[in-house]
């Protein structure tokens, strides 16, 4: 049964892990650097732009 | 409980969690909350009166417009860590806009099928009104402006706009042909979605362009079971987001909402986190 070939089986976990661990250095370097802020100030404020009239 | 009803009841759930303020409509006020420094995984407006969480799509230019920064690591890595995880399943279950959509394709009329052409736009709004114009086209103080907010998301103007508008007097004096233009795609995308299934989702959406790519490598994923399949074309025929899963289980277009495997009458179609295994010789 199935769907894929052993290699393209393995390339894809290995894809998956790496993404991962990209994506979470990227959060934690966004984080550290104060992303969170920015994105907490723009959002508890009334956006102009994202309503129309910006 | 069958696979759509399961989907609908936790789309509501998705909805109401993300937009639990619901007080705040009366006074136009946001939420201000320490949630809101957290994404969505789906499209939802933080100028929303009732939303809890930010708009990834929004925060990501909002963080690349700012006088600061260019780029949002904690956006883009969080959307990178969503999406492979889950690929576009964020779409099928969790996206209150992606809801508010289906209810929308609900309303009786004929129903038409969109050239896969036009699904190929999306890529296009993400790559210029997402990544280049918030960075590019910057003010005297290095200061840009959230492109796709403010020229294109009708989610933006149903649940910010209407509401907010509604809401403050003086915002309404403010109104002008930015405003316009933004009903103006509110109503055409209202009125496509009642005859297109999902057409924001298909045509416009960068969020769901971004996981569309990686629905080609996200661990919750389609398989098909190429032994049972009996190639009926059950699958493709039900499937409203025009994907055939024999022939791309992985399609970028695939919201993994599980209609096909309901519909397969081998049971040749499962989605999972984990694989069917390699080939078996």
């Amino acid at each position: 049964m199935t769907t894929m070939q052993p290699l393209k089986y393995k390339k894809r976990t290995l894809l998956q892990c790496t993404v991962l661990l990209i994506s979470a250095l990227m959060i934690a370097h966004g984080v550290s650097r104060g992303e969170l802020e920015t994105v907490w100030n723009k959002a508890v404020n009334i956006c102009l732009e994202c309503i129309g009239l910006g | 409980m069958n696979n759509a009803v399961k989907r609908k009841l936790i789309q509501i759930a998705a909805f109401g969690f993300t937009n639990s303020h619901i007080g705040n409509f009366a006074g136009g006020k946001l939420y201000t909350g320490k949630w809101k420094q957290f994404c969505n995984p789906g499209l939802n407006c933080y100028s929303c009166p009732a939303a809890t969480l930010a708009c990834p799509i929004g925060a990501m230019q909002a963080v690349a417009g700012s006088m600061q920064y260019n780029f949002s690591f904690y956006v883009v890595g969080f959307l990178l860590a969503v999406g492979v995880l889950l690929g576009r399943f964020v779409c099928g279950w969790l996206c209150p806009f992606g809801l508010v959509q289906e209810l929308l394709y609900k309303i009786p009329s004929r129903k038409y099928r969109l050239r896969k052409l036009f699904t190929y736009m999306k890529y296009g709004i993400l790559v210029v009104f997402v990544f280049v114009l918030p960075i590019a086209a910057t003010n005297y103080m290095g200061m840009g402006k959230p492109a796709f907010c403010q020229y294109i998301c009708p989610s933006g103007t149903l649940f910010g706009g209407i509401p907010m508008t509604a809401a403050h007097p003086e915002l309404r004096t403010a109104t002008g042909f930015l405003f316009g233009l933004k009903i103006s795609i509110l109503i055409l995308t209202i009125l496509a979605c009642v005859f297109i299934f999902r057409f924001f989702c298909k045509t416009l959406c960068p969020l769901g362009a971004i996981y569309g790519l990686l629905n080609k490598i996200s661990i919750y994923h389609l398989e098909v079971d190429r032994q049972s399949c009996i190639k009926c074309g059950q699958c493709a025929h039900t499937c409203k987001m025009d994907v055939d899963p024999t022939t791309a289980p992985n399609s970028a277009e695939c919201i993994r909402c599980g209609a096909c495997a309901a519909s397969c009458p081998k049971q040749a179609i499962r989605l999972g986190f984990t694989s069917l295994g390699p080939v078996q010789k």
